[in-house]
């Protein structure tokens, strides 16, 4: 069974299309946006489609799978939930934050899945929002100035279906649709 | 944002919502300074943008004006535009609001140096967690093309522009710009080593040009208004504004736009002081990798050779700031964490250096740390300054030497006490030390 239909593989044509003749290679991490978008992450069947579609080898494709934190190559929860931790966010209290997302998500600490396969936290380096300190990213989608009890809240909706109303833009509905934007697939408002 | 008085040039329009979409751009004179560019030549715009003294915002500062010359124009090659907006120097965030604000002012920038260069294919280096940033890109694009900016004939010019936006996903070292340029063609992101320059061989090892956001989104206002204008704000060497990000502990976290050269301390003052009236205590210029400053440094002037004269970088003019009830060493140790997570892997000293680092600064926090270990970290960054391939292994060790050279007391402290005088936290002198509860 191929990872990706008929119509994301005109979707893949599409993204191959953006780059210049003959350098089809510079759709790999769009296409591992799309495939991740259907998987839910990159599994090593979708790594070999995108091989594939580029006339290149699995390996060469994992090893820039292999790099980069957004495509993630080991089980990822429903929703990935960023939260910076970094000096702008930790001088403003995101230390605790990211505690209470663990309590909130049950992800036991040094782990990053919960056991419901709900949710993936990632200890984020900074996410250039240092304005709105301690920042938090859900699904890719940034709310600001987040306070231990808000994450909890933002977790709890999440739970009961929601999306969350994020600071700015617009939210994707989980970390596959957050993936299919990232890889250029939607139509932007 | 500045006050009234202040001259603005990338933040002018933030206070109007209205320049958020392409209609409300135009209605405003957006688009004008491409008309203008476009009936100029190449070379005439290349000088222009020389004369008005515009250094790089992405924090090297080089002149703008001289890296669009170094262009070549024969050879045969095509030629390529390449934006870097991945933005993730920790305490940067003005690249992201700008977008966010007015994303035209900035594509009509790369239009211009697109334009200037001769290439017809530009892209946008996106950072991957930039998802609605990047959406509003996708969209400005296409309306972009809509209205004839981009595509076959740049506002009717006869000249053909076409515009690609490219996600990264989650690599602060794509910010390099070469590795960028890998990212961009399918790689690892992992820096190449120069020369050749990306100017000569850069994309598709052909000839490219890659600016910051920032420094494309002041190029219309030069095209406008003219170098003499541009070069009398600022310094004389470090020509018109900076965008300063401000965060950390501070009344009124945010960017504020002011002339190159605006002291430390009218910064501070813009975005409302210390909170509680607590005492500054440190902060970076330019970011994570700028070496810290102190609070005897508040009347430093924020220009690219003032902040090297006290021994810092101007970086991307992030300023951090840090209070008096801030531990440094911890503050060291997660900006040490973060290289050492976003270390490529390509240089030994790099790689193993700034996660030993971050692992010996961590038992000093958390009160385990050793005599030894302050001339260990003082070794650790002669051994790892200059000695990689890219200046992300600099940039790890300017945390560590600059809170050893302000703060050495606070380390000792913490070694002398066994713990963290701030937290408390560590076994402390009255408890016999426990080995098994070293950190790993």
């Amino acid at each position: 069974m191929p990872v990706l239909g008929d119509d994301d593989r005109r979707v893949a044509e599409a993204i191959i299309a953006r780059y210049p003749a003959g350098r089809e290679r510079s759709a790999v991490m769009p296409l591992l946006y799309l495939v991740q978008s259907v998987e839910g992450r990159v599994t090593q069947d979708g790594l070999r489609e995108v091989a594939d579609l580029l006339g290149l080898r699995t390996a060469e494709v994992e090893a820039v799978a292999s790099f980069y934190t957004m495509l993630r190559l080991r089980p990822t929860g429903t929703h990935v939930i960023s939260v910076c931790t970094n000096l702008s966010c930790a001088l403003r209290g995101a230390n605790d934050v990211f505690e209470a997302a663990h309590r909130a998500t049950g992800v036991e600490p040094g782990e990053e899945t919960s056991s419901d396969g709900a949710f993936t936290i990632h200890e984020e380096e900074c996410l250039g929002a240092c304005d709105a300190a301690p920042v938090v990213q859900i699904d890719f989608a940034n709310h600001d100035r987040v306070t231990p009890e808000r994450v909890g809240e933002l977790v709890e909706a999440l739970r009961a279906g929601e999306v969350p109303e994020p600071s700015r833009g617009t939210a994707p509905r989980d970390f596959r649709h957050a993936s299919r934007v990232l890889a250029g697939a939607e139509e932007p408002a | 944002m500045s006050d009234a008085s202040t001259p603005r040039i990338v933040t002018a329009n933030w206070g109007n919502p209205d320049v958020f979409g392409i209609d409300g751009y135009m209605a405003a004179g957006g688009y004008e300074a491409l008309r203008a560019a476009l009936a100029m030549t190449p070379a005439d715009l290349i000088d222009l943008v020389k004369a008005s003294g515009l250094r790089g915002r992405g924090g090297a500062g080089f002149p703008t004006g001289v890296k669009w010359s170094f262009v070549p124009q024969d050879t045969g090659k095509p030629t390529f535009v390449v934006a870097n907006f991945d933005e993730s120097e920790p305490g940067t965030f003005s690249n992201r609001e700008i977008v966010e604000r007015e994303p035209h002012r900035f594509l009509e920038g790369m239009a211009i140096a697109s334009y200037a260069v001769q290439s017809h294919l530009a892209f946008v280096y996106c950072r991957g967690e930039f998802l609605w940033p990047g959406e509003i890109l996708e969209a400005a694009i296409r309306d972009a093309y809509t209205k004839g900016v981009f595509g076959e004939s740049s506002m009717g010019s006869g000249y053909a522009l076409e515009v690609v936006l490219h996600r990264g996903a989650g690599a602060y070292i794509c910010g390099e710009e070469t590795a960028l340029l890998s990212s961009l063609e399918g790689y690892r992101g992992q820096p190449r080593l120069r020369p050749p320059f990306p100017a000569v061989e850069g994309l598709y090892a052909s000839p490219t040009l890659i600016n910051n956001v920032e420094t494309l989104t002041n190029v219309p206002s030069i095209v406008t208004n003219g170098s003499a204008w541009f070069a009398a704000i600022g310094t004389e060497k470090s020509p018109g504004t900076k965008i300063f990000s401000v965060s950390g502990k501070v009344e009124r976290p945010g960017n504020y736009e002011l002339p190159m050269g605006t002291p430390l301390r009218t910064v501070l003052e813009a975005a409302g002081g210390v909170p509680g009236g607590a005492a500054l205590k440190a902060w970076t210029p330019g970011g994570s990798s700028t070496p810290m400053l102190t609070a005897e440094h508040v009347d430093v002037g924020l220009d690219f050779e003032s902040v090297a004269a006290a021994g810092s970088l101007l970086g991307t003019g992030a300023i951090i700031v840090m209070d008096e009830s801030d531990c440094i060493v911890e503050a060291a140790r997660r900006l040490v964490q973060f290289y050492a997570h976003e270390s490529c892997g390509k240089c030994t000293p790099c790689r193993e250096g700034t996660w030993w680092g971050s692992r010996v600064l961590g038992r000093i926090e958390q009160g385990y740390g050793r005599e030894e270990d302050l001339p260990l970290l003082d070794d650790l960054g002669r051994n790892i300054l200059f000695k990689a391939f890219c200046a992300l292994a600099d940039g790890a060790v300017s945390p560590i030497e600059s809170s050893l050279k302000h703060f050495r007391a606070e380390y000792e402290a913490h070694i002398a006490e066994r713990r963290c005088p701030f937290t408390g936290k560590g076994p402390g002198v009255q408890a016999e030390p426990d080995l098994s509860e070293v950190p790993a």
